[in-house]
């Protein structure tokens, strides 16, 4: 039984996706989710272009 | 797979626009799935949007980090910039193609049988533009005497806001058809402007106004599913050239940051089998991932 060949799993996507999560983690550690979900909560008219 | 692909485009723009009380109530939902990154750009001020959008709730968090910090509250968007993050470290750009509203209203439109044209390739970089100037360094530079910013993008450009927002909230609360002004006529003809260009060429807004395309676009050789082209098999026939709706050369640019994983080339026009599904590297196909076991066992 010979391996002749194997496609490598790459890895940069899995450090990025760390990296990303962590920052996640960091942002709802530090309480934002309240913060998003107070601001879309409310309808922003200068923001759409109302107003 | 094609028609997959338009029922997932479906569900996932009525699961993300999933409030339809809003006729009734007169206003837009505010429950705790607000708390939810919408995977594409799909407007929170949206009577029936169940999640927040990414780019908006991004610019919200960037022009008021003075403010927020002034007052001991250490708000980057760390949060948003995390969950957009992650989606894009694992899908990147297969989201345009299959889970945001404003890119399926604009493959719709551009089934109306006319005549077609491309849009030009350099185009492409104005959407980079507008993640960075817009999304990011405006609201956090141009401040008030308060040190609160405007949301750049949302304000002056977004056709999705428009669509999903403007016009409705007029529908809904007719007093406030009284302070539309010329900002709201400017935005107006940006969305009649991006949605009449949307049925002579494919998803022109999506390859040259999106930051959020431009936002994922950053992920194309760090995303964890993509495409990838066997250049062993590939005969560079170019028969991907002419089915792929964002423009790319896929023999030429596999990695290109413009693809949105439609599996157009790989399903429609590769005869060759040289496209294949990856996860991390390693082909999702059954018949590849068959080959690797008989490669291995030999």
């Amino acid at each position: 039984m010979v391996m002749k060949k194997k496609k490598p799993i790459q890895k940069l996507p899995f450090v990025v996706l760390l990296f990303f999560l962590l920052l996640f983690l960091a942002g709802v550690m530090s309480g934002e989710p309240s913060r998003v979900l107070e601001q879309s909560w409310q309808i922003c008219l200068s923001c759409i272009g109302i107003g | 797979m094609e028609l997959g692909r338009k029922w997932v485009q479906l569900v996932i723009a009525f699961l993300t626009n999933g409030y339809w009380g809003f006729p009734a109530t007169r206003t837009i939902y505010q429950g705790p799935l607000k708390v939810v990154c919408a995977p594409g750009l799909n407007c929170y001020s949206c009577p029936a949007a169940t999640t927040y959008c990414p780019m908006g709730a991004l610019q919200q968090l960037m022009l008021s980090i003075r403010f927020n910090l002034e007052n001991g509250q250490y708000f980057l968007g760390w949060y948003v910039l995390g969950c957009i993050g992650v989606v894009g470290a694992f899908l990147g750009r297969l989201v345009c193609g299959w889970a945001c509203p404003f890119g399926f209203i604009q493959e719709l439109l551009y089934k109306i049988p006319t005549r077609k044209f491309l849009v030009p390739r350099p185009l492409r970089f104005v959407k980079y533009g507008m993640l960075f100037f817009l999304v990011i360094l405006l609201p956090l530079v141009v401040v008030n005497e308060f040190g609160m910013g405007i949301t750049w993008y949302c304000k002056y450009i977004c056709p999705a806001g428009t669509l999903e927002a403007g016009l409705p909230l007029l529908w809904l609360q007719p007093e406030l058809r009284q302070t539309v002004g010329l900002l709201f006529y400017n935005k107006l003809a940006l969305l009649v402007f991006f949605l009449s260009w949307a049925v002579v060429a494919s998803r022109p807004f999506c390859r040259v106004a999106c930051p959020l395309g431009a936002f994922y676009g950053l992920f194309s050789r760090a995303r964890l599913v993509k495409l990838q082209l066997d250049p062993a098999k590939c005969t560079n026939c170019k028969a991907c050239h002419y089915v792929c709706p964002m423009g790319v050369k896929f023999n030429e640019s596999p990695e290109d940051a413009e693809c949105i994983t439609c599996l157009a080339c790989m399903e429609r026009a590769c005869k060759f089998d040289a496209i294949s599904l990856t996860v991390g590297g390693i082909p999702l196909r059954a018949g590849e991932v068959r080959k690797i076991v008989v490669e291995k066992t030999e």
